[in-house]
């Protein structure tokens, strides 16, 4: 199949940007859309030009490092799915797709389609640990923990940190994977010892980056994980019993 | 036995420090929209005595200035409850605005290819408008019923005379109606809204939140818009 795509070019950060249109030709309908981009940069090298950065590395869907806006789409078009596990049978044959970089002020672009998302580092590190005994590892299954609890922790633990719900919200909030964060800790009995100060911390680090929820859904949507905005909820109650706490007299 | 005597707390008061976050403003918005939609629907409910006649409205119109009367003074809890009311449309707005200028922060370069929106319905979307066009209409509301110091039509000696005069003015019946859809699409996506600011979430009863939204908003603005229409189709005269 013969593609027409529009890609973001930006040389760097601060470099001013365009849209810039490349041919893709002869693409199986069976390749991943990562290996697509591979082969219209392989054209663009052999014809001694700069070719498209973007970010990859796991290519199965798992380390979340991929992702960019496809057709308006943060990941493209097909729902729970991350821009490696895309494939190119999703489009027509003579189909013209449209790049973009993810948008926020938290995720400044470093060049092209890539962009800086170490404010996500910033919130894990405010709160995103528990606190063990560091011997050696303690029994598996030493504490009991209710199935349908495990369950909904590892739901929550899917995220894979890609940036996709601050890319699809309208506000630019990251409320979807602080809340995903917050909550596979908050749920377990390991977590909480630091339950509500990690909610403080990590609701506060996000909103120095990020900006707020108005409970549109489209993050939920976009989560290549299917994240369930429950747990925005989930974590909007614990930082306001955070607030709560430490107010009562001993 | 304590070894050391605590220390003063330095921190604001809770209240204070809540709000200071953005999730904390969301808590505002939701609690006086909570307050708003007590408001809209026992407003709704109030002007069924429409359907009543002349003397019925008037005389609830009149009443209302003397709620729990004889046992507080005249006038007391009416301009008690609009202290609330005014407090909790100040605090709405107010949290609104600081809202919107953070996300404007979080995202100022906007996506130049056109974004394909999957889960953001019009309601979510145009909350800021909507919002915006019953705020303009609330002031037209007052001036036209409460202060009768409307422009567009002759005010009228009571209350009932006033409503009837505004409806049957085109223009004026048109805003009741734009803004009585707009308070819709506001509503709509409120009332389920609320329940993820203020944290109340059960897989239990989340399936129940968006028919909560829709019957609400259907019973309020319904009534609402009958008043319009009944007038217009000469139903009350």
């Amino acid at each position: 199949m013969n593609l027409t795509l529009r890609v973001w070019r930006q040389a760097g950060p601060d470099a001013p940007g365009r849209f810039e249109t490349y041919e893709a030709r002869d693409v199986s309908p069976d390749s991943s859309f990562l290996e697509m981009l591979d082969l219209v940069n392989e054209d663009l090298i052999a014809q001694g030009e700069v070719p498209i950065e973007f970010m990859h590395d796991c290519r199965e869907g798992i380390c979340g490092t991929c992702g960019m806006m496809i057709n308006g789409q943060a990941h493209g078009p097909q729902a729970l799915t991350a821009t490696c596990q895309l494939h190119m049978r999703t489009f027509s044959d003579g189909d013209e797709i449209v790049l973009e970089p993810w948008r926020a002020t938290g995720f400044p672009i470093i060049k092209d389609l890539v962009v800086d998302r170490s404010a996500f580092d910033r919130i894990i590190e405010s709160g995103g640990y528990v606190t063990v005994d560091t011997n050696s590892a303690p029994d598996a299954n030493l504490i009991p923990i209710p199935k349908e609890t495990a369950d909904l922790a590892m739901d929550a633990a899917a995220c894979i940190g890609c940036g996709a719900c601050v890319a699809a919200c309208p506000n630019g909030a990251a409320q979807l994977f602080t809340s995903a964060k917050v909550a596979q800790l908050n749920m377990l009995p390991q977590g909480q010892a630091e339950r509500y100060d990690r909610a403080e911390h990590m609701v506060e680090v996000m909103e120095e980056h990020f900006g707020s929820c108005t409970n549109m859904g489209e993050c939920e949507a976009a989560c290549p994980k299917g994240i369930s905005i429950d747990f925005i909820a989930m974590m909007n109650k614990d930082y306001r019993k955070a607030k709560f706490r430490g107010r009562r007299s001993a | 036995m304590a070894a050391t005597a605590p220390e003063r707390s330095k921190r604001s008061p809770f209240i204070v420090e809540l709000y200071r976050s953005a999730l904390g403003k969301k808590y505002v918005m939701a609690i006086t929209g909570i307050v708003g939609l007590g408001y809209v629907l026992a407003h709704m409910i109030g002007n069924l005595k429409l359907y009543q006649s002349a003397e019925d409205f008037n005389l609830y119109a009149e009443t209302l200035r003397e709620l729990l009367y004889p046992i507080a003074p005249e006038g007391l809890v009416l301009n008690l409850l609009r202290g609330v009311l005014i407090l909790a449309l100040v605090g709405h707005v107010v949290a609104a605005a600081q809202l919107t200028a953070m996300n404007r922060r979080a995202r100022p370069e906007s996506y130049r290819s056109k974004r394909d929106y999957v889960a953001a319905d019009f309601a979510a979307r145009t909350m800021r408008w909507t919002g915006v066009i019953v705020l303009l209409f609330l002031f037209y509301h007052l001036a036209d019923l409460t202060w009768a110091v409307t422009p567009l039509h002759e005010a009228g000696d009571t209350v009932y005379d006033r409503v009837l005069n505004s409806f049957n003015n085109p223009a004026s019946a048109g805003f009741y109606i734009l803004a009585n859809l707009a308070l819709g699409f506001h509503l709509y996506h409120g009332v389920w809204s609320l329940f993820q600011s203020m944290g109340w979430n059960n897989r239990r009863f989340n399936h129940w939140r968006r028919t909560l939204a829709v019957a609400f908003t259907v019973v309020v603005i319904g009534g609402n818009l009958s008043f319009v229409i009944a007038v217009l189709t000469g139903v009350i005269s």
